[in-house]
């Protein structure tokens, strides 16, 4: 390859997958459409126009481009919401937590049908058979932990199939209990020996619980035991002495204090408040063959989390989603987890309203760091490309420009900081973040 | 002295019955709750839990709503009620009347069971005629019998990958092996000499099938799908919990996961009952094949 050769590959036109940090996620989504425009311009050039247009730098080229191809037309003609949905009924899988509040509510309160769809919510024994209803498209779209979006389309834990997650449910809503019997203990350096339950490998309950319990120096794969037990017999579990305690999401800490089996030691929102729980998952073969319909279920989604943020609704939500076909869990529980006035298990009565709260905007900083915890306990090995994973799943950009449609607020960017037990986490340095930890199961 | 004979069974078995009610709902009494050396605070405290309501002027007493341990037999009573008067209500899409979950849980159940019965009477009938064939093929059958017909669930999942027919799949398993067995052995046992008769009748294959074999082999035929039946229906439980599939099992998982142990006790019972009932039915249709020698 002469000089000249490699000196026109260097100043190529933009690659379409570069990290765009724009000023906010609307202009965000105009310069990706822009770049995947002009890349498909340079691909179908032939190869002597091409060393010419790569001679030219990217903000020429694109100017270049826009003279014979509207490319502001363009942008607003994807982005521009059009059409009936092709498919009107839909099955849409479920765990019966409060984390899938917004799925489960949409059905009775009727934002389903608000946006033109006949969805059902179907009720799934534990989160393997979500994840395998998923994949064989035995539903059409799921609650899944925010984790396992990631974790299917990076091939960990099951057939690499590339999924969407367009919306985040919850943020907020778990916490750690414990059995009376441990009322004493006050630090992670006190459950040195106990047997800990989680949902699910690939779950925020876990990385949390791991994350709490590593910063008191205990070293969760050693000094503890973790294991995977349905959130639904959990409680089960703890009130047979089976664990000692879990993590695991609500309404099942409060179930825990109600059936006076245990007490609740933390709130999830002590560790990382405003961390995301459980999201909206769609493969991307579905969002791409029934774009319509995608978008009708996305608004409903995103329609029903802004209902359910509001705090004036949780005691109408508290009665909709508590039916045996829905949560089955006594209306008691469900108004103390959502409406935040709630008895910890300890002799005193607690209010905090933001121990569950619903946001959609899922932030591509908190799919990196799903990712480097993957990394930290052994779960993803090798080199992972963060922030391409990151968008490709994390869909910021559709979630703020459907948020704008239906009006509610947008964000700035698609990056956020994190605060996390005290210690900042920056997203565009995410392999110096794994590497700083002492304790981690990496080999 | 016959009617005192024929009497006695029953009057026991309802003495059983009304001791075993007696204690149960004698050990799950609760006394009656007393405020005495209760916190207003701790009082407070109950009442926000649910525990307790208030009822009267200035008294407490149990939240009849709320259970805390064994329920006693009127609770179920009370559940079986509501449950009942609700049978054939569809309420949504995870929750249908009792009704229709039997048939779901039967129809899973008849599937498996005819399915895996036919399979194994043809090939039993093969193994039973042909000693080569049946020593050759017998240690693959010896290592795949043992194994539980819910260890099947995961692998038969990610094959077939639809969860409707890997529970008809799951009682397949479980039924198929003791037809299998004993009609090899029903087959291969059979009197040589009627063999030797239908040899001489000159009768076509399917005259010997049908004619002499089956007939012969019929009551260990039967003895095997009696055992194959109750090892079905043990089996179609567990699988739709573990499968999530509406049916009577998924009603016991679904109640286990609210702790709502009346519920739990009454799907139990009801799966006892729909057992009775199709066992008293396959009982008349074996009587029809059956012969004392």
């Amino acid at each position: 390859m002469s000089e000249g050769e490699r000196a026109s590959k260097r100043t190529m036109a933009p690659n379409p997958k570069a990290v765009v940090l724009a000023a906010s996620s609307e202009k965000y989504f105009e310069c990706k459409v822009e770049q995947a425009v002009v890349s498909a311009v340079i691909q179908a050039a032939a190869p002597s126009r091409r060393r010419f247009l790569a001679s030219m730098g990217a903000a020429a080229l694109t100017a270049f481009v826009a003279e014979f191809l509207p490319l502001k037309e363009i942008a607003a003609f994807a982005a521009d919401p059009v059409g009936k949905p092709e498919k009107r009924d839909l099955s849409i899988g479920f765990i019966p937590i409060t984390c899938a509040t917004p799925i489960i509510m949409a059905e009775p309160l009727g934002f389903y049908s608000k946006h033109g769809l006949n969805a059902k919510v179907k009720r799934a024994a534990g989160w393997a058979m979500v994840r395998d209803w998923s994949i064989n498209k035995d539903v059409d779209a799921a609650h899944m932990l925010s984790p396992m979006p990631l974790a299917i389309t990076l091939g960990v834990g099951s057939v690499p199939v590339p999924f969407y997650m367009p919306a985040v449910e919850n943020i907020n809503g778990q916490a750690i209990t414990l059995h009376n019997k441990h009322k004493g203990v006050k630090t992670a350096a006190d459950m040195k020996g106990f047997r800990f339950c989680v949902p699910f490998d690939y779950s925020m309950h876990n990385y949390l619980l791991r994350y709490f319990l590593a910063e008191g120096g205990v070293h969760p794969d050693k000094d503890v035991q973790i294991r995977v037990v349905p959130p639904p017999e959990m409680v089960a579990n703890l009130k047979a002495g089976n664990v000692d305690g879990y993590l695991a999401p609500d309404p099942f800490n409060q179930r825990a204090v109600y059936e006076n089996a245990g007490f609740i030691f933390k709130l999830s929102k002590e560790i990382w408040d405003k961390h995301p729980c459980c999201g909206f998952a769609i493969s991307k073969d579905f969002a791409t063959q029934y774009p319509n319909t995608f978008l009708a279920l996305f608004r409903s989604i995103v329609d029903a989390t802004h209902y359910a943020s509001n705090p004036a609704h949780r005691k109408e939500i508290a009665e909709a989603i508590a039916p045996t076909n829905y949560l089955n869990q006594p209306v008691a529980v469900l108004e103390q987890v959502l409406t935040g006035t709630y008895a910890d298990g300890l002799g005193a009565i607690k209010t905090d309203p933001s121990r569950i709260d619903f946001d959609p905007f899922p932030w591509h900083s908190m799919a990196i760091w799903i990712m480097t915890q993957m990394k930290r306990w052994g779960h993803l090995r090798g080199e992972v490309n963060y922030s391409g994973v990151a968008e490709q799943v994390y869909r910021a950009a559709d979630c703020d420009r459907i948020a704008k449609e239906l009006g509610y607020p947008t964000h700035q960017g698609v990056m956020a900081k994190h605060t996390i037990m005290g210690r900042e986490f920056d997203a565009t340095q995410p392999d110096a973040y794994v590497r700083s930890f002492k304790i981690h199961s990496m080999t | 002295m016959k009617t005192h004979e024929n009497g006695s069974p029953w009057i026991i078995s309802v003495f059983i019955l009304v001791i075993f009610l007696g204690g149960w709902h004698l050990l799950t009494l609760r006394p009656s709750f007393h405020a005495k050396g209760k916190t207003d605070e701790q009082l407070q405290m109950m009442e926000f839990n649910g525990d307790i309501v208030r009822a009267g002027a200035e008294g407490y007493i149990w939240n009849p709503e709320k259970m805390n341990g064994v329920p006693g037999p009127l609770a179920v009573v009370e559940k079986a009620r509501t449950e009942l008067s609700e049978a054939f209500v569809i309420k949504g899409t995870n929750d249908h009347g009792i009704a229709y979950l039997v048939l779901y849980t039967v129809s899973r159940f008849a599937g498996g069971f005819l399915a895996a019965s036919v399979v194994a009477i043809i090939f039993g009938v093969l193994l039973g005629l042909n000693r080569v064939l049946f020593r050759a093929v017998n240690p693959f059958i010896q290592v795949l019998k043992p194994i539980s017909p819910l260890a099947w669930m995961p692998l038969l999942l990610y094959t077939v990958k639809d969860p409707k027919w890997t529970a008809v799949l799951v009682v397949f398993m479980a039924a198929v092996w003791p037809t299998l067995a004993t009609t090899a052995f029903g087959v291969s046992s059979l009197k040589k000499e009627y063999l030797h008769v239908a040899a001489i009748l000159q009768l076509s294959w399917f005259k010997r099938l049908y004619r002499v074999i089956l007939p012969g082999a019929a009551p260990t035929i039967v003895n095997g799908l009696r055992i194959a039946f109750g090892s079905a229906l043990v089996a179609v439980v567990p699988a739709e919990m573990l499968l999530g599939e509406l049916g009577v099992g998924y009603l016991s998982w679904i109640e286990w996961n609210n702790l709502d142990i009346a519920g739990v006790i009454f799907a139990i019972l009801v799966v006892g009952v729909v057992g009775v009932i199709l066992d008293s039915g396959f009982n008349k249709l074996a009587s029809l094949v059956t012969y004392q020698e």
